[in-house]
């Protein structure tokens, strides 16, 4: 079923009408993409490519210029869903220190579905329920800036968990950690995705995070530049140069490979799959 | 330097003081700061100074921590019981040109200096017993009436939350600043106050700057989670006062009792 329905989206921010200025560039250029329920996207990009601005379209913190963007069938521009659809998807941001509220984990936790109105019993339950998914429960008395980078993410993820949305779209969630944290991260994303069900949308310009999706969309100057699963996008070894977008290393190292005239029949994503193929090539 | 920073400070416990509900807390506080000044011999002074040793020991908080906020005041104390004890009037003791110790003076002295401590060991005996969300929670309740009066409690509340939240992340934040500044050569550690104050500019202004840009993600986190004000809104944890509450009040009451006897009788 499709929960996020993309259409036609041009979005630019506003800019004053004064004589001599240029008129505003578009940051998305008619992006058309769709989101299944229970789907695991990567939003792959460089820097500037629009892609934390095509997040912020899906929870309607921003509204597009032209085109519309559906969350389960409602339209993000109708004022009065604003609060539905930030219901069931959740945005998570990069830096986690700015994005909690309280000084006690769990009373952040609790922050989001306090908003909701929801009975102190039941926010109990999903405070609780919510650390427990991020494997932060034990820390539920601490206090946040005491924790390392990768907890406070988790923290921030507990504290959208919380609200029990459909989809959580997190923007850039690992490019402030440390690489332990960001497996801690990454974990606990995919964790999410197979056991509790929730749609992920993954922004990221790490390609090996990119590579653990069910589908990877490539954007390059607001528009969409391929997509598809992980082993058809980082085929195109070519294209994805051509826009100075990384491979993974694997399917770096078979592509020069292959360049130098060794036969593989298809492209590595990780390490323990060109392991696997270079065993066959030296047999 | 920026470390030993005792404001918002909180000791999780389980004593008396911890159990009480903050609302309860802050009101006692303040009607207690009340008694405090209006002690009118030494016998009522020495027995709310007895209840305040007694509030400290039963807090289950380190002394070594009451010492040192006592310490950030101690100027103050000397300052001001010093000019009580030269400004006094009653049977002069002692004199040296326009200088003269008198009875009221010493009287005066004392008092101030007794009364100035508790001030600050009850008053530090709350941040340190009472988690800055409890805190400020409390205040939210107990100020909700004058909501009447068109004042935005919820917002103010919400906004000591968040202060009280970012005090540790900017704090950390100009440790470093300073640092890269210093890698550049700044120079804070000597110089007069006035150069000591100019070499602060530069890390103020990315301080500044940082500040707004956490801000703008708050913002932007807090919108994601529905944050809509106060109104609709509902809390994790419902304060309820409980027999521990009822108990304190009563001892509360009897305290008070005790000191306006003591300043009639005695």
């Amino acid at each position: 079923m499709e929960f996020i329905k993309v259409d036609n989206v041009k979005f630019h921010y506003d800019i004053d009408e004064e004589p001599g200025q240029q008129p505003a560039v578009n940051v998305l250029d008619g992006i058309s993409m769709s989101v299944e329920k229970g789907e695991f996207v990567a939003l792959l990009g460089h820097n500037g490519c629009g892609k934390s601005t095509m997040a912020k379209h899906f929870n309607a913190l921003l509204l597009p210029s032209e085109g519309k963007v559906y969350v389960d069938g409602m339209d993000t521009s109708d004022e009065e869903k604003c609060y539905d659809i930030r219901k069931k998807v959740g945005l998570v941001l990069q830096n986690p220190d700015n994005q909690l509220v309280a000084s006690i984990v769990e009373e952040d936790v609790a922050f989001g579905p306090e908003n909701l109105g929801i009975e102190p019993k039941e926010i109990r339950r999903r405070v609780d329920d919510a650390l427990k998914k991020v494997d932060m429960y034990e820390y539920r008395l601490h206090a946040p800036y005491k924790l390392s980078g990768g907890q406070k993410q988790r923290v921030a993820i507990a504290g959208i968990i919380a609200m029990e949305p459909d989809c959580i779209v997190l923007d850039e969630p690992t490019a402030m950690l440390d690489p332990r944290g960001r497996d801690e991260v990454m974990s606990t994303i995919k964790k999410l995705n197979k056991e509790n069900g929730i749609t992920i949308v993954l922004i990221t310009h790490y390609m090996d995070e990119a590579v653990m999706a069910d589908r990877v969309i490539v954007m390059d100057k607001g528009k969409i530049l391929t997509e598809g699963n992980p082993h058809e996008v980082f085929s195109k070894v070519e294209l994805l140069k051509k826009h100075r977008l990384d491979v993974p290393q694997a399917t770096e190292l078979v592509y020069q490979l292959r360049a130098m005239g060794v036969k593989f029949e298809r492209m590595p994503l990780d390490e323990e799959e060109c392991v696997e193929m270079l065993r066959e090539v030296l047999k | 330097m920026m470390r030993d920073v005792t404001l918002g400070q909180f000791f999780p416990g389980k004593s008396i003081l911890h159990r009480l509900d903050p609302r309860m807390k802050i009101a006692l506080l303040v009607a207690f700061i009340v008694l405090i000044f209006c002690t009118g011999n030494y016998f009522s002074l020495a027995f709310t100074a007895i209840i305040v040793a007694l509030t400290v020991f039963f807090s289950g908080v380190p002394t070594k921590m009451y010492l040192k906020s006592v310490k950030t005041i101690i100027f103050i104390v000397i300052f001001t019981s010093v000019l009580n004890l030269l400004y006094g009037t009653g049977d002069v003791l002692w004199s040296w040109g326009f200088l003269k110790i008198t009875t009221g003076g010493i009287r005066n002295a004392v008092f101030v200096t007794v009364r100035i401590i508790s001030l600050i060991l009850v008053s530090s005996s709350l941040t340190f017993t009472t988690s800055p969300t409890d805190l400020t929670d409390g205040l939210e309740r107990i100020l909700k009436p004058l909501g009447i009066f068109r004042i935005k409690v919820h917002e103010i509340a919400m906004m000591m939350t968040i202060a009280l939240r970012f005090i540790p992340t900017l704090l950390e934040e100009t440790d470093k600043i300073m640092q890269a500044q210093k890698a550049r050569g700044a120079d804070m550690e000597s110089g007069g106050i006035v150069k000591r104050v100019k070499a602060l500019i530069p890390v103020l202004v990315p301080l500044f700057v940082s500040a707004f840009r956490r801000a703008y993600d708050l913002a932007t986190a807090m919108e994601c989670r529905c944050y809509q004000g106060g109104s609709g809104r509902t809390r994790m944890k419902s304060l309820h006062l409980t027999a521990v509450d009822f108990k304190v009040l009563a001892f509360m009451i009897f305290v008070a009792c005790s000191v306006i006897l003591l300043n009639i009788f005695l």
